[in-house]
C-alpha cells in the first residue's frame, strides 16, 4: 500500500516535471539566463579561471547558445556537476542544457530519454606509456598494468580490447585524473588510458612530455556533445543549430574578425542566410534574425573556439584530427542552412 | 673516650644535584637515554625526524611565489624539487571566497567577524557582557541576509514570526494554560510563516527597496561555503539532538518512537546518500519551478545528520547521570523542564563535552563531501584549479593549502573544548 502512493507520488511527479520541461525556450527568455551545466573541472573544455569565470571548450558551446537566444554571451549560469550528477541534474530541469564532454551513447540518448544535439569533440580513448618502455603498439600490452578511471567507460573499452587482442592486464583503479598523474609518474602503473584528449592534456603537464608517448591506436569511438531533454524539439532545435552554426561559419570562412564585414550581405547566399541578411531562419527558431551572428561573435567560429581552448597554441596541443571539417579529412559537417 | 663521637652534630649544607640529572641533560638521560634499547629508539627517531623535517623543508621553501603556471615554476627551480607556491597566490582569494563577487567580499567577512562576536556570550560567558546574548540572538537573521543579500525585509519578517509566537504565548498562556500557548504560539508562527511573510515582505520592499545586493548560491564556494555549511549545521544540530535524546528518553510513546526511528534511521544510512537525495531526488519530486536552493537543502541535510549523531552522544551523557540526580531534582518540586534546565542538562553535557565536539569537528570536515555533488567547496575548487591549464599537475600544494585552513579551525575547535572541560571541572581530582 505504502510502495503503491510512493510510486504513484513519483508518477505525479515525473509527469508535472515533464509538462513543465516543455518551453525551455521561453523559460530562459523569461529568465534572462541560460542554466548551462559542466564539468567541475576538465582541462580546456572547462574551468573557472582566477576571477571565477568559466572558459574552455564546452564553455564556449554555453556562451553561444546564450548569445543566440539571449544576445549576451555572459548571461549564463554555470551549474558544476559531477559524472555522477549530471544527467539527474538535466532530467530534474535544474540545467537548460548539458554541455560536460558526454559521449554520445545509445542507452544514453534512448534509455535516460535525453537528445544529443550534435557532436562538438571528436573523441576516442588512448594510451600513454613512457618512452622508456619501449612499445609502440598498444598491441604489445601484455601484462601491462593499467591506470584506469573506475566506473566509466573507459574501463569497459579497455576490458574490451584486451579481450578482442587476448591480451591480460592488471589494472590500477584511481579516481580522478590528479590521481592517475601521480600514480602513473609514481610508476604505479605502465599504462595510463583516458580519451586522448585527456592524455594530451596529462602529457602537457609533465616535467618532460617528450619522454612519454601517446600510442597511435584509438580503441574507442567517443563522440562528445551537448544535449538536452527529450521532448522538448524547440529547443533542441536552439541548442543543436547554433552548434552547428559555429562549425558552418567555419567552413564558409565567417571568422569573428570578419563577421561584421560579411553581415552587411554578401555574394553567398548560404552565409547571407546564415547571418540573417537573407531568409527568415531565426524566425523558424523563435529568435531573432541575427542569432547566428551574435552565437559566431561570441567566441568566434568553431576553428577559432578549438584554438583558443584546446588547440596546438595552446599548453594542451590537440591537433585538430578527426575534428577538422569535411573537407579537410575531418568529421564535421554542418547540415546546409536553408 | 667522651670526647670521641660517631655521630655528627651539625647537618650538611644541601648540595646541588650533580649535573647530569637536572637541567636539560637530566631530562634526556631521564626520558631519552636511561637504556640502550631507548637510546637505539630515541637515535632512530631522531634521524627519521630529521630526515622527513629537512625533506619537507627544502620542498616547502621554494622561492616560487612569484610564478604564474607550473611551468614557469619548473623553470625557476632548475631542475630541484620544490614547491609551486604560485598557484597558491594566484588562487587563495578564489580558495577562501568561491565565486562570490570580489566587490562584495566584505559581507562573509563581516558575516565571520559578527559571528565571532554572536558566539563570544556562548563560549566565553563569564568575560564579556551578558547584554550580548541579545545580538546572538539577533544573529542567526543577519547571517543569511548579509550572505545571500535581498531586500532587508525578509529575515526583518521571518524574526517577527518568533515575536508573533512569543506574544501568542504570553497571552494564550494566561488564559488556558501553558500546553495550549505552546501549541497556539507554534500554530501562530506557522501560519505566519507560510501564508503571511512573504507577501508582507514582498509589500514591504515594493514601499522601501533596503537591502544588499542578492547573491545566488551558486556563487557560494571554497572555505566560505565549508564555515558557512558547518558553522549553520553546528549552530542546528546541538538543540535538535538534545531534543532528540529527550525524545529518546521520554515514557511518550509516540514521541519516543519519532525520536529512535530518526535517530536510526539517519544513523543507518552515509552522508553521501543524504547528500544525493539533496541534490538530485528532491529536484525530482518536488514541483517544477520550485527553486529550494541547493545549499540550503546540503545544510539542512547536514543538520539532520549530525542531530542524529549528536543525539546518542548527549543520550552518553545523561545516561552517566547517577539517578539520584533525577530524584534530587523531583524532591525539589521542579517540573520536567526545569529539572532537564537546571540539574540534569549542565551535567549531562558537561560529561558528553569531548563527544560533542567529535562530531562538530567531524561534521565540519564532512561538509567536503559537497564536492561530489558538484559544490565547489575548497576540496572541489582544487580540482577546478587544476583543470586551468596553467597549473594542470599541482597536486600537494593545493591539499597542503587545504589541510593547513581546516586545520587551523578543527584544531581551534579541539583547544577550545579542552578550555571548556577545565573551566567546568567542579569535582575535586
Amino acid at each position: 500500500m505504502k510502495k503503491s502512493v510512493f510510486l504513484g507520488v513519483l508518477t505525479v511527479a515525473g509527469l508535472a516535471a515533464g509538462v513543465a520541461a516543455a518551453g525551455t525556450l521561453d523559460d530562459v527568455k523569461a529568465r534572462g539566463k541560460l542554466n548551462c551545466g559542466v564539468a567541475t573541472g576538465v582541462p580546456g573544455f572547462a574551468t573557472p579561471d582566477a576571477n571565477g569565470v568559466w572558459q574552455g571548450f564546452d564553455v564556449a558551446v554555453c556562451r553561444a547558445v546564450a548569445a543566440a537566444v539571449l544576445g549576451d554571451q555572459m548571461a549564463v549560469e554555470f551549474v558544476p556537476t559531477t559524472g555522477k550528477t549530471r544527467f539527474t541534474a538535466l532530467a530534474s530541469g535544474e540545467i537548460d542544457m548539458l554541455a560536460r564532454n558526454t559521449t554520445w551513447t545509445f542507452s544514453r540518448d534512448v534509455d535516460l530519454k535525453f537528445d544529443f544535439v550534435g557532436v562538438n569533440y571528436y573523441d576516442g580513448q588512448g594510451f600513454m606509456v613512457p618512452k622508456s618502455l619501449g612499445v609502440g603498439s598498444a598491441k604489445e600490452l601484455d601484462g601491462a598494468t593499467v591506470c584506469i578511471q573506475t566506473g566509466t567507460t573507459t574501463e569497459l573499452n579497455l576490458a574490451d580490447f584486451f579481450r578482442v587482442n587476448n591480451m591480460s592486464y592488471e589494472p590500477v583503479p584511481i579516481e580522478t585524473n590528479a590521481e592517475a598523474q601521480q600514480q602513473y609518474l609514481a610508476g604505479a602503473c605502465d599504462v595510463y588510458t583516458t580519451d586522448a584528449s585527456g592524455l594530451a592534456a596529462t602529457r602537457a603537464t609533465f616535467e618532460d612530455p617528450s619522454a612519454h608517448v601517446v600510442l597511435p591506436e584509438i580503441i574507442s569511438k567517443e563522440p562528445l556533445g551537448p544535449l538536452v531533454r527529450h521532448g522538448d524539439s524547440e529547443w533542441g532545435d536552439v541548442v543543436r543549430w547554433s552548434l552547428n552554426a559555429l562549425i558552418a561559419a567555419e567552413e564558409y570562412g565567417v571568422t569573428s574578425a570578419n563577421i561584421d564585414e560579411l553581415a552587411k550581405g554578401t555574394t553567398n547566399p548560404e552565409i547571407n542566410r546564415l547571418l540573417g541578411s537573407e531568409g527568415t531562419l531565426g524566425e523558424m527558431l523563435g529568435l531573432s534574425a541575427d542569432w547566428a551572428l551574435k552565437a559566431i561573435k561570441a567566441n568566434g567560429n568553431y576553428g577559432e573556439v578549438f584554438e583558443k581552448t584546446i588547440g596546438t597554441s595552446t599548453p594542451i596541443g590537440l591537433a585538430r584530427g578527426l575534428n577538422a571539417q569535411w573537407t579537410e579529412g575531418g568529421l564535421l559537417y554542418a547540415p546546409p542552412f536553408r | 673516650m667522651s670526647d670521641i663521637s660517631f655521630v655528627r652534630t651539625e647537618m650538611l649544607p644541601q648540595q646541588e644535584p650533580p649535573a647530569t640529572s637536572v637541567g636539560v641533560v637530566g631530562w634526556m638521560r631521564q626520558n631519552l637515554f636511561s637504556g640502550w634499547l631507548n637510546s637505539a629508539i630515541t637515535v632512530i627517531c631522531a634521524v627519521f625526524v630529521f630526515y622527513i623535517a629537512g625533506f619537507l623543508l627544502s620542498w616547502a621553501v621554494s622561492p616560487t611565489w612569484a610564478a604564474t603556471s607550473l611551468g614557469e615554476c619548473r623553470e625557476i627551480l632548475a631542475g630541484h624539487e620544490g614547491a609551486c607556491w604560485g598557484v597558491i597566490r594566484d588562487r587563495w582569494v578564489q580558495l577562501l571566497f568561491g565565486f562570490y563577487p570580489a566587490d562584495q567580499y566584505w559581507r562573509p567577512i563581516l558575516t565571520f567577524v559578527l559571528l565571532a562576536v554572536a558566539l563570544a556570550p556562548v563560549l566565553f560567558a563569564d568575560k564579556v557582557p551578558a547584554k550580548l546574548i541579545y545580538f546572538s540572538a539577533a544573529y542567526p537573521f543577519i547571517m543569511p541576509w548579509l550572505l545571500w543579500g535581498g531586500a532587508i525585509w525578509g529575515p526583518l519578517v521571518a524574526a517577527a514570526g518568533f515575536v508573533l509566537g512569543y506574544v501568542v504565548y504570553r497571552v494564550v498562556d494566561g488564559m488556558a494554560g501553558s500546553l495550549a500557548a505552546i501549541i497556539a504560539a507554534v500554530a501562530a508562527a506557522i501560519i505566519w510563516w507560510l501564508l503571511l511573510a512573504s507577501p508582507l515582505a514582498g509589500m514591504l520592499t515594493g514601499i522601501a527597496d533596503i537591502g544588499l545586493e542578492p547573491v545566488a548560491s551558486r556563487y557560494f564556494g571554497g572555505m566560505m561555503l565549508s564555515i558557512t555549511i558547518g558553522v549553520v549545521a553546528i549552530a542546528c544540530s546541538l538543540p535538535i539532538g538534545i531534543l532528540l535524546a529527550l525524545g529518546r528518553q521520554s515514557d511518550l510513546l509516540i514521541v519516543k518512537a519519532i525520536c529512535v526511528g530518526f535517530i536510526e534511521f539517519i544513523r543507518g544510512v552515509p552522508l553521501i546518500t543524504l547528500l544525493f537525495v539533496a541534490s538530485t531526488l528532491l529536484n525530482i519530486f518536488m514541483p517544477p519551478g520550485t527553486n529550494f536552493d541547493i545549499i540550503m537543502r546540503v545544510i539542512i541535510m547536514a543538520t539532520l545528520f549530525a542531530s542524529a549523531y549528536m543525539a546518542e552522544v548527549i543520550r552518553g551523557g545523561l545516561a552517566a547521570l547517577p539517578k539520584g540526580q533525577y530524584e534530587g531534582a523531583d524532591s525539589l518540586g521542579l517540573n520536567y523542564w526545569q529539572a532537564q534546565r537546571l540539574i540534569i542538562m549542565p551535567q549531562a553535557l558537561k560529561i558528553s563535552i569531548p563527544g560533542i565536539v567529535s562530531t562538530f569537528i567531524g561534521l565540519f570536515k564532512d561538509t567536503t563531501l559537497v564536492s561530489v555533488i558538484g559544490l565547489l567547496d575548497p576540496l572541489g575548487l582544487s580540482n577546478a584549479i587544476r583543470a586551468d591549464s596553467a597549473w594542470n599537475g599541482i597536486v600537494w600544494e593545493l591539499y597542503g593549502f587545504i589541510a593547513l585552513m581546516f586545520f587551523v579551525f578543527c584544531f581551534s575547535m579541539s583547544r577550545y573544548s579542552m578550555y571548556l572541560e577545565r573551566k567546568l571541572r567542579t569535582d575535586h581530582r
